[in-house]
């Protein structure tokens, strides 16, 4: 336990902190950019008079459904919240992380874990609909017409549970900061208390 | 004697999450109907929507994991565990109930620009139950975040206010 706490206030965990952080921001956001710039316009034959055919065009865009846009929202907000950890970091050098600041921190990475695995979800299985269709509900799938809408979407979905994995591991990692009451990145380390 | 409050108060939330979870899983596991459609007999069952199942799986692990917590001694070691295993649970809770609700959305309100038809006007009752066990899973979701701040103050005492 004792390894555990020099370890913690060394500022090398630190910095591997500031990596996950950035790789988490970056994740969410690209998702949140992919996934909000998705939109497909095709054009169909819809059937026949005579020998002419008749043509109808069709688009499809994240905001056509609920979860998409719940998806590009709650991305939005994680990378927010990263990326204002991020510059706390840097930024508040001699600001001092104890009691309430250190607790405030774990509580909001904690929400921000349940908010982008709920979003990544949700998006996953809309897609999951939109790509096989459902016989018993007679939904036919969307995926055989607009491919491309359907490609970006599977790459917006894999950033975000990319992020997810990341957020967990920063969540972790601040509660267990939360057991040592050190302060980050400062040249003077607080007496660590070892419960 | 802040001790024992903090304990029962702990058993307390976590009994009813374990029934809200429990609750959940029996309710959408019942749910079935059976409509007929003009000449199409449409059976509706929770199994036919992954996200659905998904639901189930996941009420059904929160469900054994807490009635097994509920029994963890006061002063084992395995409670640092899990502090981290909450913050899993809650997780896939959450994961699974905005998956359940995103797609019951769509079959309460249906999808115009899919042209995806609602399926609850077919199948009333079934929709009614599905949207009760969608509340008893939320409940178990508010429920679970009161015990994950409980449990990191259980464990870890940010504030110092146990003196040893």
């Amino acid at each position: 336990m004792a390894k555990l706490a020099l370890a913690a206030t060394s500022g090398k965990s630190c910095k591997i902190l500031l990596g996950l952080r950035l790789l988490a921001f970056s994740a969410t956001l690209s998702a949140a950019i992919v996934m909000g710039l998705n939109k497909e316009t095709e054009t169909f034959v819809v059937g026949k008079v005579g020998n002419t055919p008749i043509k109808a065009t069709f688009t499809a865009k994240f905001d056509h459904t609920p979860a998409f846009v719940f998806f590009v929202v709650a991305n939005a907000m994680v990378s927010f919240h990263n990326l204002l950890m991020i510059a706390l970091q840097i930024f508040g050098g001699k600001m001092e992380f104890t009691g309430f600041r250190l607790l405030s921190v774990a509580i909001l990475d904690m929400l921000n874990v349940t908010l982008i695995s709920a979003a990544a979800n949700a998006a996953a299985f809309m897609a999951e609909v939109g790509k096989n269709g459902n016989k018993h509900a007679r939904w036919d799938k969307i995926c055989d017409r607009f491919a491309t809408y359907c490609d970006h979407g599977a790459g917006a979905l894999i950033a975000a549970f990319a992020g997810v994995i990341l957020m967990l591991i920063i969540s972790a990692a601040s509660i267990s900061r939360l057991a040592q009451q050190n302060k980050c990145c400062s040249t003077t380390a607080s007496p660590s208390v070892v419960p | 004697m802040v001790k024992l409050t903090q304990r029962l108060g702990g058993l307390v939330l976590r009994f009813a999450a374990f029934c809200a979870a429990l609750g959940a899983v029996i309710a959408m596991i019942t749910s079935r109907e059976r409509s007929s459609f003009f000449v199409i007999s449409l059976v509706a069952k929770y199994s036919d929507l992954a996200a659905f199942k998904y639901f189930v799986i996941a009420n059904a692990i929160v469900t054994v994991y807490s009635f097994l917590v509920l029994f963890l001694p006061k002063e084992s070691l395995l409670w640092k565990f899990v502090v981290v295993l909450d913050l899993m649970v809650t997780m896939l809770l959450t994961s699974s109930l905005s998956a359940a609700v995103a797609v019951a959305q769509v079959g309460k309100r249906g999808n115009a620009n899919a042209g995806w038809l609602p399926i609850c006007g077919q199948v009333p009752r079934f929709c009614d139950q599905i949207t009760g066990a969608l509340i008893a899973g939320l409940v178990a979701l508010v429920l679970y975040v009161f015990l994950l701040i409980f449990s990191i103050h259980h464990v870890v005492d940010p504030f110092l206010l146990r003196k040893s």
